[in-house]
């Protein structure tokens, strides 16, 4: 009993913690970099700035701040934010701990749509950005389609989908990478495939909020109903749920955020992979109480990986290969304590 | 007496192959146990899922009077969720689609969790308990779903014996004593004789014996049922009237199934 009721405190505590946690990374992040600014200064500015004080443009701490490292450090949040959540609920929906958010093929669309715009020239902003999205929304579709076509409606159904719908964009992105200009726009297609929010604005940053909002509000809601997908499917349908209606909300409301992410930002694996097991072993995995934290320690985490990015070294370094470089001795770290704690027999 | 469900002429057919059920025909009185019995094949899973009205029939008639839960064989859940978790899960069609729990759905799961005498175990994770205490949670979670006809699919088959004579007491308690009505099937024509009212008996493709347990668990019956000689039992134990139907394993003369 003694311990049980040791397990139940952090919980309440738990969300404070990581909400206070996210903001001292927020602040600590805008502090970070070549030009100094003080915690003080930082808060003031931002306060200042949203009481609707004017400023001189010629300011060089509010320009720094507010339109250099705001809107990427906001983005790098927004995004890790939304790819743990989004990892945390495919994985409930798919059963499996493996699986990132990417996995209904959603990623590999959007990452051909990118590409495809940079090859052709496109304006950076709206023409990758929106590019992207479009095909990871396409992605989604055909993967919708696929999945009905092979007559099983289940999970499987989903993961053949979208393994065949990843290996297609793979295929059509080499094409375009192998024909295209190696000295114009190869550097930047390979770049961007790597993953950066270097060139975020806030244009961008709204695209994915706004992105990010629609898909994860909704998400938040069906959190806990995605427990009722870890049963089987009769199972499940005698409580009276709509196995595939719910599974497909849930993968739309992924997607969303996933497609534009990918279109902002490039790829950024791992995150959404590693951070929902991480929540798992603060709370459980219950989906009501998984989603929220895996939200917040997404956002804490690639917001301190995004500094690494910015400032490790003189040069910047794609966000894409420090996530993964990060994510997979930590992963592998949790695997094997997962062995232990047996899961591995499933 | 009034029955919960009933049915006749009952037909379904799955897109892959033949007939599952043909022409079934039964009832079953509210607030008795009711035992299905019949060999692998024979459409016994068929027939839950159409009083489920997961599957609609495609011929004949089914009447379901009461609110219907399934209580499956759960033996494994991909995530480790705590046993107060599972049983919420039976509230599913009372909390909106994209609500999360009140605590009037806590209310009722901690309630219905007391109800099969396992709220010290609320917390615990679903995987640590045994698998007759998983067998009660999953109880548990259909009376928290308000159900008033519970079927249940093989619930003892996977129990040790002492498990599966709590989960029999059980389903005893739940007609009995609260009204509640149970369909089940099972392999063990001696779990149904101790515990059911009546029976189906099912060969392939329906319902071909339908009565009290007494008139249809016969050896004589249940040889036909299953191609293999049985015998009936009846003795007294510390003065506890009680019968039981074992098969004769390695019998000598080979039997001849005959359809009764």
């Amino acid at each position: 009993m003694e311990k049980e009721k040791n397990k139940n405190w952090p919980e309440k505590l738990l969300l404070p913690t990581l909400i206070f946690l996210l903001l001292l990374s927020l602040v600590f992040s805008l502090g970070l970099g070549r030009y100094p600014v003080s915690a003080e200064e930082i808060v003031k500015i931002i306060l200042n700035t949203s009481l609707g004080d004017r400023h001189d443009p010629d300011d060089v701490p509010w320009l720094v701040i507010m339109i250099v490292r705001l809107p990427r450090i906001l983005m790098a949040t927004v995004a890790g934010m939304g790819l743990a959540m989004a990892g945390a609920a495919m994985q409930g929906v798919f059963r499996n701990p493996l699986v990132g958010p990417e996995v209904a093929g959603v990623s590999a669309g959007a990452s051909f749509g990118g590409v495809l715009a940079i090859s052709l020239g496109f304006s950076p902003l709206y023409g990758v950005t929106l590019t992207a999205f479009v095909f990871g929304a396409g992605a989604l579709v055909s993967a919708f389609f696929i999945s009905r076509l092979t007559g099983s409606s289940g999970v499987l159904g989903l993961i053949l989908a979208g393994v065949i719908i990843s290996a297609f964009f793979g295929a059509l992105m080499g094409i375009i990478i192998y024909l295209s200009d190696p000295a114009a726009r190869l550097p930047g297609i390979v770049y961007w495939l790597m993953g950066s929010f270097s060139s975020a604005t806030y244009p961008k940053m709204a695209l994915m909020a706004g992105a990010t909002l629609i898909g994860g509000v909704p998400l938040l809601g069906l959190s806990w109903r995605i427990n009722l997908l870890s049963l089987g499917q009769v199972d499940a349908e005698a409580l009276g749920i709509k196995v595939n209606f719910l599974r497909w909300s849930v993968v739309f409301c992924v997607s969303l955020i996933v497609a534009a992410q990918v279109a902002v930002s490039g790829g950024v694996g791992w995150v959404g992979l590693v951070m929902p097991h991480l929540a798992r072993m603060l709370v459980g995995p219950e989906h009501s109480r998984l989603l929220p934290v895996s939200a917040l320690l997404g956002g804490i985490y690639l917001s301190m990986m995004d500094n690494l990015a910015r400032s490790l070294t003189t040069q910047e370094i794609p966000i894409g290969l420090i996530t993964a470089i990060v994510g997979t001795p930590v992963f592998l770290f949790m695997f094997i304590k997962m062995q232990t704690r047996g899961w591995s027999d499933d | 007496m009034t029955s919960a469900v009933s049915f006749s002429g009952l037909s379904y057919a799955y897109r892959t192959g033949g007939w599952s059920l043909r022409s079934c025909t039964g009832s079953v009185p509210k607030g008795s146990v009711t035992a299905v019995l019949g060999p692998n094949g024979c459409g016994k899973t068929t027939l839950l899922k159409l009083i489920l009205s997961l599957i609609k029939p495609m011929e004949g008639s089914l009447t379901v009077d009461g609110q219907t839960a399934l209580v499956p064989q759960i033996f494994k859940v991909a995530f480790a969720f705590a046993v107060l978790d599972m049983v919420l899960m039976g509230r599913a069609r009372k909390i909106g689609f994209f609500s999360q729990p009140s605590g009037r759905d806590l209310q009722a799961a901690r309630q219905a969790l007391d109800r099969v005498g396992l709220a010290h175990l609320e917390r615990r994770s679903f995987h640590e308990l045994s698998g007759g205490q998983r067998q009660l949670v999953i109880l548990a979670r259909a009376l928290v779903a308000e159900a008033e006809i519970l079927l249940m699919d093989e619930p003892t088959s996977a129990l040790d014996l002492k498990n599966q004579d709590l989960v029999l007491r059980w389903m005893d308690r739940l007609t009995k004593k609260d009204g509640l009505t149970v369909i089940f099937t099972t392999h063990h024509p001696h779990h149904a004789l101790a515990v059911a009212d009546r029976a189906f008996l099912m060969l392939e493709e329906g319902v071909r014996l339908d009565g009290t347990a007494e008139q249809t668990l016969t050896a004589e019956n249940l040889r036909c049922l299953y191609g293999l000689p049985l015998q009936r039992l009846d003795f007294e134990y510390r003065g506890f009237k009680t019968s039981t139907i074992t098969p004769v394993f390695l019998a000598p003369e080979p039997s001849s199934p005959e359809v009764p």
